[in-house]
């Protein structure tokens, strides 16, 4: 009986194989994870409800963005960079202005009573603004509010408002509630 | 004196390359894991304007992309030089967009519905106009959940 012996598979092309794979892969993949600046949109409204309680002209913080991309801030020209610090001021009001928002007295988690700002943001661009700023001013808005959760993350937990625990970011959420409307488009001063 | 030759010089020792595969074998798995194709070609150009308070969009399945931008030069003679939208692999108008969604809501899920989010993505050049109709399409669409698709910026100030 003569032994037979296997023959072996020659795997001497494997590599060439794994290679033709591995650049098929390298060309093929898209390695960019989406990231954006989140939002969310007011239900659509059926009819205009005549009856909502008017917000009082203290409480709102109005932004106008034209055409021309210029920002009116509070019935004053403002530069984009300014934007962010004046909204900090506007929600804070630490100097309990009567001209800045009011407060409630609510009910909080870790905080106790404590007192949150009524005051709403107002955002309104027209229909010729560049996308781009627009988006600008959204993010100075949001980082208004990150820096302020941030502000008192650090104070009252001594660590940075990404890395406390769900319930303390829902309470200092609670204490900043991020409130921007944005009016219903207008087309002014289209050229 | 032919004990003490010396040892031969000139033949190389060839490299072991029997690990190779293994090596190509793990970039593969790497590369096949993290990768995703590409879902569609885009016919408009877009570049993203810049942020940076970026939230990053976690699940794929669930976000629905609308491309907003100027045609590509291919398709300009046909479709022009306005920003147009673009959904799945064509041109749009606005006035689709709303069954759009709901065709894009019926394939999900039924518990995933209300976590999706639909991903503007648009041109930073592009006037706020047709943003603004995409928005209000959207609202009537139920689809409250948006993202307005950015690049990373470098801090300032």
């Amino acid at each position: 009986m003569g032994k037979r012996s296997v023959p072996e598979v020659n795997a001497g092309s494997m590599a060439d194989i794994a290679f033709l794979l591995l650049i098929f892969f390298l060309v093929t993949t898209t390695m960019d994870t989406d990231s954006g600046l989140s939002r969310r949109l007011p239900p659509p409204v059926e009819q205009e409800e005549t009856d909502t309680p008017p917000i009082k002209e203290r409480n709102v913080f109005t932004v106008l963005l034209n055409s021309k991309n210029q920002l009116l801030v509070e019935g004053k020209p403002m530069r984009v960079e300014e934007l962010k610090d004046a909204t900090k001021e506007f929600i804070l009001n630490e100097g309990r202005d009567e001209k800045l928002p009011e407060f409630n007295q609510v009910e909080i988690d870790y905080f106790g009573l404590y007192e949150v700002s009524k005051g709403i943001i107002s955002l309104q661009n027209d229909n010729g603004t560049q996308y781009a700023k627009y988006l600008m001013v959204q993010n100075e808005l949001q980082r208004a509010y990150s820096e302020l959760r941030n502000e008192l993350a650090r104070r009252k937990f001594r660590k940075d408002y990404a890395d406390i625990e769900d319930e303390e970011q829902k309470a200092i959420r609670k204490i900043y509630p991020q409130r921007i409307s944005e009016a219903e488009p207008k087309n002014i001063g289209k050229n | 004196m032919a004990k003490f030759r010396k040892k031969k010089s000139g033949e190389q020792q060839a490299i072991n390359t029997a690990s190779l595969p293994d090596i190509v074998f793990m970039l593969l798995f790497f590369f096949m894991v993290s990768t995703t194709m590409k879902e569609v070609t885009l016919k408009v150009s877009i570049q993203a304007p810049e942020a940076t308070e970026l939230a990053k969009l976690e699940k794929k399945s669930l976000v629905t992309y609308i491309y907003v931008g100027v045609p590509t030069k291919q398709y300009q003679s046909m479709y022009g030089t306005e920003p147009r939208v673009q959904l799945n692999d064509q041109f749009a108008t606005v006035a689709d967009i709303q069954s759009y969604i709901a065709q894009e809501r019926d394939a999900m899920k039924e518990n995933d519905r209300p976590k999706m989010t639909t991903s503007i993505k648009a041109d930073y050049d592009c006037p706020m106009g047709i943003i603004t109709e995409i928005k209000q399409a959207l609202r009537k669409a139920q689809a409250l959940k948006i993202n307005y698709s950015a690049r990373q910026k470098v801090e300032y100030n």
